[in-house]
C-alpha cells in the first residue's frame, strides 16, 4: 500500500468539495498542503461531444441508472472532476427563507446563508437568459401558464458564453456553464491544491483515509489519474467529506460511524421526477438553446410539486415514458415537435427512506413514495397537462393515466383523469435529481449527524460539505445553497485549523 | 432510416455475453416495445445489442442472470396460454404478454420488465442512428448552427 500525507483531505469535487477546496486554498500559501480525493474523471473539453449514451457513462454514477433499493426509481447524480455541478443545468436559486426557518437548525440563520449564496451567484456569472436565447420549448411553457393565470418564473443561470447546444445534461460542449469543474477548482489548484482524480475512497480510520485509484480504462474519456494505479492510505489531519447525499452518508456507515451516529444515513430526501410530453402540430425550437429557463413553484406549498421545463434526449425521453408500441413510438417520431415540462414532487423526510451499505459497502438507497409525493406527481403532471394544451399542444403523454395517450379533447377530463389516476411503482417511469441528507445538520446526537458548521459530532477533526447536510428537502434545485453552507464548512475549518493543524 | 449500415459493433464473447443465449426472445421484445426495430439490419442489431451489453458490464452479476432468467421466462411464459413461444407470437399476441407484465400485481415483476423496456429503448434510441431516425440533431453549437 502507497502512502500519502496531507493536511486536509476533501473527498469530491461537486458543488460542497469545490467550493471548500477554493476557500481553504489560500492557505496552501502558508504550507498547508490540501487534496481533494475525486472518484470520477477529468475529461478534456473535446471529450464533451454532446452523445447521449458515452456521456451518461463518463460523468453520472451508473451512467446516470443508480437504482433505488425498491427497484421503482433512479437516481441521477453526477461522478466527475466537478461532480453534478458537471451535468445540471445552471440552474441557481436562493434557498427559500420558509424552508430554512422550518429546518430550525441551532446556529444556521436563513440570513447568513443567503449572503453567501449570493456571493456564488456572483462568483459564477448567475444571471438570467437574454430573451433572445429563449427556445420555444421555453416560450410555450410561459405562454400556456400565462394562459391558465399561472406565474412562471425565470432561472438564474451560472452561464457564460451560453452557445444554445442544449445539452447541459450531458455536460457543457462550450465550457459554458461555472461549475466547479470551471470556477472553484482550478482557482483552488492555482492556488496550490492538489486534486487526484480516478480516486475512490473506501473507508476513513481515524485520520486514515484508505482509497484505490483506478488506471484508465482503455477507450474511456478522461485523463489519467495523477497518481498510479493501485492502494492508497492517506493520512490527513482533518478530513471533509462531500461525496454527495448518497455516497458521504454510504462512505461515514462502512468506516464504521454508525454506531456512534444514530441518524446517520436517515433523513434522505430528493424530487422524484416525471417527464411530461406534449406534441405539438409543428416543430418548435427544443433541441437548440437553454432547456431550462422557467418554473412554476406556485403548488410546492399547496400540491407538493414544482414545474420545470426540460429538454432531455431520445434514450432519456423514451425511458421516461410509460407503455410502449405503436403510441410509445408515434409520440418518440414526433421529436422535433415536442414539448417538455418536469415535474418534481416535494418529499420530506421519511422514516424509510434511508442510505444504507451492503455487505460489500456499497450505498443502498432505500426509498418509498409517500401519499404527500404520489400527490405531487399526479396533479404535476395533470397541470403540465393543461399548460402544454394551453400552449397549443394537440397531444400529450400522460403516465399516470390508465391510458397515457391524452387528446386535446380530453381537456376537460384531465382533473378526472387526477381522481382515478394510476399510480403502479414499477410501471411508471420515476427518476429523481436533487439528492439531499444522509448527514444532517441538527442540535446533537440524537437528531442529526453535524452541528451547523458541518462538524461531525465527537469527531473534532470530521467535516461533511455537501447536500447530505439537509436536514429536510430544500424544495428547490439545491446546487447555490449547498455552496453557501460549504462555504460555511470552509470558514470553521479556517477558525479551527490552529487547534486541529 | 434505422437499418443504416454504417453502424459497426463487435460481437460480444459468447462467453460473456448476457444477450447471445437469449438473442431470439430479446429481439423479439426489442420489436414489441420499439416496433421502428423490425428495420433494423444486421448491424444495426448488433449496435443495438452491444450497447445493451455494455450497460450491463457495470451492473452485478447476479442482476445479469436475473435478466437472463426473466427473458428466458418470457420465451417460455406463452406456451401456457398460447402453445407457442413468444417469438413466434403475432404482434398482438406479444403486445398482450408484454402487457401483462408491465401491470402485474408483483411489483418486482413490474419492475424487471421496466428494466428490460429500458434496454430495449437503450439500445434502440441510444445509437446515433436510432436518435437522427426520430429528427433529434442538436448541435454543439447551438443557435449558430440554426440561424
Amino acid at each position: 500500500m502507497k502512502r500519502r500525507s496531507y493536511d486536509v483531505v476533501i473527498i469530491g469535487s461537486g458543488a460542497g468539495g469545490g467550493t471548500v477546496a477554493q476557500e481553504l486554498s489560500p492557505l496552501c500559501r502558508d504550507g498547508v498542503r490540501i487534496a481533494v480525493l475525486e472518484k470520477g474523471s477529468k475529461l478534456r473539453d473535446e471529450e464533451f461531444t454532446g452523445r447521449e449514451v458515452e456521456m451518461a457513462k463518463a460523468l453520472y454514477e451508473d451512467a446516470g441508472g443508480f437504482l433505488t433499493a425498491e427497484q421503482t426509481m433512479t437516481l441521477a447524480f453526477g461522478s466527475a472532476y466537478g461532480g453534478s455541478t458537471v451535468v445540471y443545468t445552471g440552474t441557481s436559486l436562493l434557498p427559500p427563507e420558509r424552508v430554512l426557518r422550518r429546518w430550525n437548525v441551532p446556529g444556521l440563520a436563513f440570513a447568513d446563508v443567503e449572503q453567501r449564496a449570493r456571493k456564488y451567484m456572483a462568483e459564477n456569472n448567475v444571471h438570467l437568459l437574454e430573451e433572445a436565447l429563449l427556445n420555444e420549448n421555453n416560450r410555450l411553457f410561459v405562454a400556456g401558464c400565462r394562459q391558465l393565470g399561472y406565474s412562471a418564473q425565470q432561472f438564474p443561470v451560472n452561464l457564460n458564453g451560453c452557445r444554445g447546444s442544449s445539452l447541459c445534461n450531458l455536460g457543457c460542449p462550450n465550457q459554458a456553464k461555472q461549475g466547479t469543474h470551471r470556477v472553484q477548482l482550478p482557482r483552488a489548484e492555482r492556488n496550490g491544491v492538489e486534486v487526484v482524480t480516478r480516486c475512490d475512497v473506501q473507508r476513513i480510520e481515524n485520520k486514515k483515509i484508505l482509497a484505490r485509484v483506478s488506471e484508465k480504462p482503455e477507450g474511456n474519456k478522461g485523463e489519467p489519474s495523477t497518481w498510479e494505479a493501485g492502494d492508497y492510505q492517506i493520512d490527513a489531519k482533518i478530513v471533509v467529506v462531500c461525496a454527495g447525499a448518497v455516497n458521504s452518508p454510504a462512505l461515514l456507515l462502512r468506516s464504521g460511524f454508525g454506531r456512534s451516529l444514530q441518524r446517520l444515513g436517515h433523513g434522505f430526501t430528493c424530487h422524484p421526477a416525471l417527464i411530461m410530453i406534449a406534441e405539438h402540430s409543428r416543430p418548435i425550437t427544443n433541441a437548440v438553446g437553454h432547456p431550462k429557463s422557467f418554473y412554476l413553484d406556485q403548488f410546492a406549498e399547496s400540491d407538493h410539486f414544482l414545474l420545470e421545463t426540460c429538454m432531455y434526449f431520445p434514450f432519456t425521453t423514451a425511458k421516461a415514458m410509460a407503455g410502449f408500441g405503436e403510441d410509445h413510438s408515434r409520440f418518440m417520431n414526433a421529436f422535433p415537435r415536442l414539448q417538455m415540462i418536469l415535474v418534481l414532487a416535494c418529499d420530506e423526510v421519511d422514516d424509510h427512506n434511508r442510505v444504507t451499505v451492503d455487505s460489500n459497502g456499497r450505498a443502498v438507497v432505500h426509498y418509498r413514495f409517500t401519499p404527500q409525493v404520489i400527490h405531487g406527481l399526479v396533479h404535476g403532471a395533470i397541470t403540465s397537462a393543461k399548460i402544454s394544451f394551453a400552449a397549443g399542444a394537440v397531444r400529450a403523454h400522460l403516465p399516470v393515466s390508465h391510458s397515457p395517450v391524452t387528446e386535446r379533447a380530453d381537456l376537460e377530463r384531465l382533473d378526472q383523469i387526477a381522481e382515478n389516476a394510476e399510480f403502479k411503482p414499477g410501471k411508471l417511469p420515476i427518476s429523481a435529481a436533487h439528492l439531499q441528507g444522509g448527514c444532517a445538520m441538527g442540535g446533537g446526537h440524537e437528531d442529526s449527524v453535524t452541528d451547523s458548521y458541518g462538524r461531525v459530532h465527537g469527531v473534532p477533526w470530521l467535516y461533511v460539505a455537501d447536500s447530505s447536510l439537509f436536514p429536510n428537502s430544500l424544495e428547490i434545485n439545491p446546487y447555490l445553497t449547498i455552496m453557501a453552507l460549504a462555504d460555511r464548512v470552509a470558514e470553521s475549518i479556517r477558525k479551527d485549523a490552529t487547534a486541529l493543524l | 432510416m434505422p437499418g443504416a449500415t454504417t453502424e459497426s459493433a463487435t460481437a460480444k464473447e459468447p462467453s460473456r455475453s448476457v444477450l447471445t443465449p437469449v438473442r431470439a426472445v430479446f429481439r423479439a421484445v426489442v420489436v414489441t416495445v420499439v416496433p421502428d426495430a423490425r428495420h433494423l439490419n444486421e448491424p444495426s442489431w448488433l449496435a443495438l445489442e452491444q450497447l445493451v451489453e455494455d450497460a450491463l458490464e457495470i451492473r452485478p452479476p447476479a442482476l445479469r442472470k436475473q435478466l437472463q432468467l426473466f427473458l428466458r421466462a418470457i420465451e417460455w411464459l406463452p406456451v401456457v396460454r398460447y402453445g407457442r413461444t413468444f417469438a413466434a407470437l403475432s404482434d398482438e399476441q406479444r403486445r398482450h404478454v408484454l402487457c401483462y407484465l408491465q401491470d402485474h400485481r408483483v411489483e418486482r415483476i413490474r419492475c424487471g420488465f421496466w428494466g428490460l423496456r429500458t434496454l430495449a429503448f437503450l439500445g434502440y434510441y441510444g445509437r446515433p442512428e436510432g436518435a437522427h431516425a426520430i429528427g433529434y440533431a442538436p448541435d454543439p453549437r447551438g443557435w449558430e448552427a440554426v440561424r
